[in-house]
């Protein structure tokens, strides 16, 4: 179905010459200062009706989320958009501060698809950024308003956006003591959510695949907690390897052939990865320890994961093959739950120290942690694909169960990303090629 | 889930509202106790006659045996206390050799998921390995981690971290 949905949705670039980036571009924002002041860009509602107002609603939903962008207050807007053809009167978005402008119209074909087109302007230059059209099916209208939000956000920043991403997810409901758990899927804005597997089974930790098709994770199915493969289009699952114990934390490699899990042994856990071509299983570690949470770099090379061989949960890294495992974690307290930017330039990181727990980053040799949020529960940071922003779950004291919030990587912007219950362990999808 | 603050009025609560908690206060009893002979007197103390416990039944080996220990933050080393309620576990098994065990293991909510699905296995093996010590043959056990999925205490603090942190044994059929 989503294959399918995919295939459908195109998009179609206009002649480059008029869209060609001008050398005078003044609208740009420099994702790395942190704490930047919000763009203000005037997102107009799209033309005509109901459907083209709520793709344009999401497109500016989209954008004030990041904390890039300042959606200018539609009341404020002097021209009212007629024809999205022609070029807008600049001096009425001037003078009301619209740095950038957005400008739509959705119609309708005859074969019943949908034509979405959107001009961007840079008003105080006078020249337009960007113009794409799309065709879709009308039930993907969200994942349309997330692309030329994606489309803006790049354009302006110089960094690829997240908004059409998805967010895999465990959804928890009912009491502490006898909480049911489901895989749920969503947009990265939390709609569109959907059941993945039934409650009957715990299930934990899902990951994405790099092709988004499929899903490992954890079930406790059978009495029996292994690493599962689900794959999305068909609602097939299968056991990941034939091992003796309890398999846990898996994640796949990014070249989507292997997955990288722990296996328990006795006391001890030990990561393991098995091809998923031959079935071969490799061991990567070998200690009395307890090895687990697993990530690879971006390229591949490398693995970082925690470990309590010294004592208490560090962090370490170690080449693919598990050779030259080295801590790269030395702050007070406990390190946890590492995860690689898809950028490869950081690590991020759940943290425990004086009864606190903090979500970080720091780079991979160790160097240049920061703390981002800390609290009562905060765990299990994801990243979304372009390295910037990362999600994790909170459980505040009291509270009862988790939800999932989103930050910036300078640790501004914190958001709560909206669900029915209780939510944990999320994972962020790579964008679709 | 309002917090409550002091461990007693927690535990009163969580009797009311679970019966499978009862298990759990009487094994906190036991531990306090320095003669199995108070046993009864706890029990009935509790409104529940020791009687009511059939010789060799499940709810004998709850009530009267204590069906789980518990450890300190971030360990799974086998305490004094535990010990005892063990050497009486593996008493109890050998004498009724037709009940095979599952040990599960768990944590507190105070780690981070994956740490503790391992955490609470070390745990359940440390407790397979000191039963084993006892004479409970290897055929009849096996483990398995809930990591902090599973808190039988619902609050946010110490006093119910304190009882998550736990190995409990369940009693199933014939050995495997």
């Amino acid at each position: 179905m989503l294959r399918r949905n995919l295939l459908r949705l195109f998009t179609l670039m206009f002649a480059g010459a008029l869209f060609a980036a001008p050398a005078n571009a003044v609208v740009e924002i420099d994702i790395n200062k942190g704490n930047v002041e919000p763009l203000p860009i005037a997102v107009t509602d799209f033309l005509q009706g109901e459907l083209a107002q709520k793709i344009s609603d999401v497109v500016a939903a989209d954008l004030k989320r990041s904390g890039l962008f300042a959606p200018v207050d539609k009341g404020a807007f002097i021209e009212k958009i007629a024809n999205p053809d022609a070029a807008p009167r600049f001096e009425d978005w001037k003078v009301i501060n619209a740095q950038a402008l957005v400008i739509g119209r959705v119609t309708q074909e005859g074969d019943g698809r949908l034509k979405a087109e959107f001009r961007l302007w840079d008003t105080f230059a006078g020249q337009q950024m960007l113009g794409q059209q799309f065709y879709t099916q009308p039930e993907n209208w969200r994942r349309v308003a997330h692309i030329i939000a994606d489309a803006i956000y790049e354009r302006i920043t110089g960094e690829k956006g997240y908004f059409d991403t998805r967010i895999v997810y465990v959804a928890e409901s009912g009491p502490k003591n006898a909480r049911k758990r489901q895989l749920a899927i969503m947009d990265q804005d939390g709609f569109n959510a959907r059941a993945l597997t039934n409650s009957n089974d715990i299930v934990l930790t899902p990951r994405f695949s790099p092709n988004r098709q499929e899903i490992t994770y954890m079930s406790f199915e059978n009495q029996q907690p292994r690493v599962y493969l689900l794959q999305l289009e068909t609602g097939q699952r299968e056991v990941v390897g034939n091992f003796p114990g309890m398999t846990f934390a898996p994640r796949f490699s990014p070249d989507g052939q292997r997955v990288i899990m722990s296996l328990q042994q006795e006391g001890n856990a030990n990561i393991y990865t098995m091809d998923l071509r031959s079935r071969t299983t490799t061991r990567l570690t070998n200690t009395a320890a307890i090895d687990t949470s697993p990530s690879y770099s971006p390229d591949g090379a490398r693995v970082v994961f925690e470990s309590d061989r010294g004592g208490k949960q560090q962090l370490y890294v170690m080449g693919a093959d598990g050779s030259g495992q080295t801590r790269i974690s030395f702050g007070d307290g406990s390190y946890s739950t590492p995860v690689w930017s898809p950028r490869g330039d950081l690590i991020a990181f759940t943290k425990q120290s004086g009864g606190k727990f903090s979500i970080g980053v720091m780079k991979p040799d160790g160097s240049g942690e920061r703390i981002l949020t800390t609290g009562f529960h905060n765990e299990g940071p994801t990243w979304a694909p372009n390295g910037r922003v990362l999600m994790f779950f909170r459980q505040n004291a009291g509270a009862g169960g988790p939800q999932l919030y989103s930050i910036d990587l300078t640790g501004y912007n914190e958001q709560q990303i909206q669900t029915q219950g209780f939510a944990s362990d999320p994972a962020w999808s790579p964008l679709m090629e | 889930m309002s917090r409550i603050d002091t461990p007693a009025a927690s535990r009163m609560q969580t009797i009311a509202r679970n019966p499978v908690m009862l298990a759990l206060v009487m094994t906190l009893a036991v531990a306090g106790c320095a003669s199995k002979k108070n046993l009864p007197n706890d029990a009935a103390g509790l409104g529940l006659g020791a009687g009511a416990a059939t010789p060799g039944s499940q709810q004998d080996f709850t009530v009267n045996v204590g069906d789980r220990i518990f450890f300190d933050t971030d360990s799974s080393s086998i305490r004094a206390d535990a010990q005892a309620t063990l050497a009486r576990q593996a008493q109890w098994l050998a004498k009724y050799p037709n009940y095979a065990i599952t040990i599960e293991g768990h944590a507190d909510e105070r780690g981070t998921r994956e740490y503790n699905l391992a955490l609470g296995a070390r745990r359940a093996a440390a407790t397979r390995e000191y039963l084993a010590g006892q004479g409970v043959p290897a055929n009849r056990m096996r483990t398995i981690s809930y990591g902090k999925e599973k808190p039988v205490a619902v609050c946010d603090d110490i006093s119910c971290w304190s009882q998550n942190r736990r190995a409990v044994t369940v009693l199933g059929g014939a050995g495997s």
